[in-house]
């Protein structure tokens, strides 16, 4: 579904990645995992195009996205769950997800999706009128996933959803993103909490200083001793 | 002196005030929504009005424009000029500092009276229409004021209901909170930002309509304007609308209550002395918050 070769990017003069190549099937959920400052955020945003791509290849089923503006992409069905989150604080949780399904051929299934996330989300319904900067960490991640969701994408970009929330949140929101892998949803998924994040994915890639460093299935690299000695700390 | 609430000359006082004070609002809109959205203040505002005046003015008394026809083109006129000033002139040094902005629509500001003044002199002009006046108990309403005062709310109402319904603009309000983010939903800021700028100059353009029953157009109006709006908006809380609101009928009163005690010049004098006090009690606005 989604195909990245060589893809090299960064900021200005910084070089964030180096010769990523990497592919997500239909169907599929995939993890990027990586320390602090790896890329992982940059490798997202390059693929929405909110920066630019410096070389290499980006292609959406077969269609390439390297001339496509950041404006444009969640029109090839691809939804960015942005780091941190960045729900419009002053917008109420229904605000917010209407700026989500703002794209043209999104407003017509206004109702219907909305139904759908809050079915999904129950406590977003209960909050629907509440500004979104109020609420907890977690219902804002619910709020910026389902968010994410009006546009009726194929693909979703998760970054570090689980970043800066408590333990049993934490738990809450894997869970979600199961749901949302039941749902059909293929996923893309940026994580530095990895033992959870490999067991909610099919494959995952390491990445490291910009550089895949190794890919495979969740239970190869979970068994892999440089990733748990690295990364999950035994 | 009479005791003044059984003077009736008194609560035509008020009432002027208020009616005036609508006016205000409407002219601080467009302002508003521009710095609330882009960050930016439009220092040559009135004199988007003031081209506004001239456009009603010209199509009407030398074209023989029907008048409702020749508003709807004045407002058209300035929505036009507000995104130009917006494309050509705001959207290349947007991201410097600040003060280039002003600096710049400074610039603008006398770049336009020049230009009017050139082009259609000095002359006071006057659109030569009247509705005469509404009779109140012992109270007498410019029918012209009454009309303003309504249009002037209902351009409030009109503008809170198209940001609060509209997928445009809720937009427009999403992006003056996060504009970095507005590409993950398919909006192109910039295309925000000029159609926000056309809306703003659309609101400068509805206020020339009002404005150009009620006074004499020269080149010089926006100076009469422009800074009271100013004041307005900052008293209000820069960029917040309902701020503006309020700020504008207290201005607004203030001036008309100053015009029966005394003059109608001490009325700008108490005006501004009073919101020369209140940037100091509150120098971020009645509803700004800090920062
Ligand atoms: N806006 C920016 N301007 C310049 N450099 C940046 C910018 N954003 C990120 N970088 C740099 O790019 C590199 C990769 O950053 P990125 O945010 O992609 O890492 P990350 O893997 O997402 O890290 P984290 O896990 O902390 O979120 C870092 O060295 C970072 O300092
Ligand atoms: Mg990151």
């Amino acid at each position: 579904m989604l195909e990245l070769k060589n893809v090299s990017a960064g900021y200005g003069t910084f070089q964030a990645l180096f010769d990523v190549s990497l592919e997500v099937r239909a169907g599929e959920a995939v993890a990027v995992i990586g320390p602090n400052g790896a890329g992982k955020t940059s490798l997202l945003r390059v693929i929405s195009k909110v920066i630019d791509l410096n070389g290499g290849e980006i292609a959406m089923e077969g269609v390439s996205l390297n001339d496509v503006p950041a404006h444009k992409i969640i029109e090839m069905g691809i939804a960015h769950v942005p780091e941190h989150r960045r729900l419009f604080p002053r917008l109420t949780v229904e605000e917010n997800l209407k700026m989500g399904g703002f794209i043209a051929s999104a407003r017509s299934h206004f109702d219907e999706r909305l139904a759908y996330v809050y079915e999904l989300f129950p406590r977003m319904k209960e909050r629907r009128h509440q500004l979104a900067g109020t609420m907890s960490g977690g219902e804002q991640q619910m709020c910026a996933i389902g968010r994410g969701l009006m546009s009726g994408p194929k693909l979703l970009l998760l970054d570090e959803p689980s970043a800066g929330l408590a333990p049993v949140i934490v738990q809450q929101v894997f869970d979600l993103v199961r749901r949302i892998r039941e749902e059909g949803y293929t996923v893309l998924i940026v994580e530095q909490n990895i033992q959870q994040v490999l067991k909610v994915v099919d494959r995952a890639y390491l990445l490291e200083v910009g550089q895949i460093k190794m890919s495979g299935s969740s239970r190869e690299l979970l068994e892999n001793d440089d990733v748990r000695r690295a990364y999950i700390g035994l | 002196m009479d005791f003044p609430l059984t003077d009736p000359f008194f609560w035509e006082t008020v009432i002027q005030g208020l009616l005036f004070g609508g006016v205000l609002a409407l002219l601080s809109l467009g302002l508003n929504i521009i710095f609330g959205v882009i960050d930016v203040v439009w220092i040559c505002y009135a004199e988007l009005i003031m081209l506004g005046m001239y456009t009603i003015y010209f199509l009407y008394s030398d074209y023989g424009v029907p008048l409702p026809l020749a508003m709807l083109a004045g407002i058209l006129v300035v929505a036009l000029l507000g995104a130009a000033l917006h494309y050509f002139i705001i959207r290349p040094i947007l991201h410097t500092e600040p003060i280039n902005q002003l600096l710049v629509t400074g610039g603008v500001l006398f770049f336009l009276q020049g230009f009017a003044t050139l082009a259609f002199s000095v002359e006071f002009r006057n659109l030569g229409v009247s509705f005469g006046s509404i009779e109140a108990g012992d109270m007498y309403i410019p029918t012209t004021r009454l009309l303003a005062f309504i249009v002037s709310l209902v351009a409030v109402v009109g503008l809170w209901l198209f940001l609060k319904r509209t997928y445009l603009g809720t937009a427009i309000r999403a992006i003056s909170q996060d504009r970095d983010v507005m590409p993950l939903m398919g909006v192109s800021p910039g295309k925000i930002y000029l159609v926000t700028s056309a809306l703003g100059g659309g609101l400068a353009g509805l206020g020339a309509c009002l404005l150009v029953l009620l006074y004499d157009i020269h080149p010089a109006i926006g100076l009469t304007f422009g800074p009271i709006t100013f004041m307005v908006c900052v008293m209000g809380g820069l960029g917040n609308m309902i701020g503006g609101f309020i700020a504008a009928f207290i201005f607004a009163e203030f001036i008309a209550l100053g015009g029966f005690y005394a003059e109608i010049e001490w009325g700008y004098v108490i005006a501004f002395a009073f919101f020369i006090v209140m940037m100091f009690i509150r120098p971020q606005g009645i509803l700004g918050s800090k920062s």
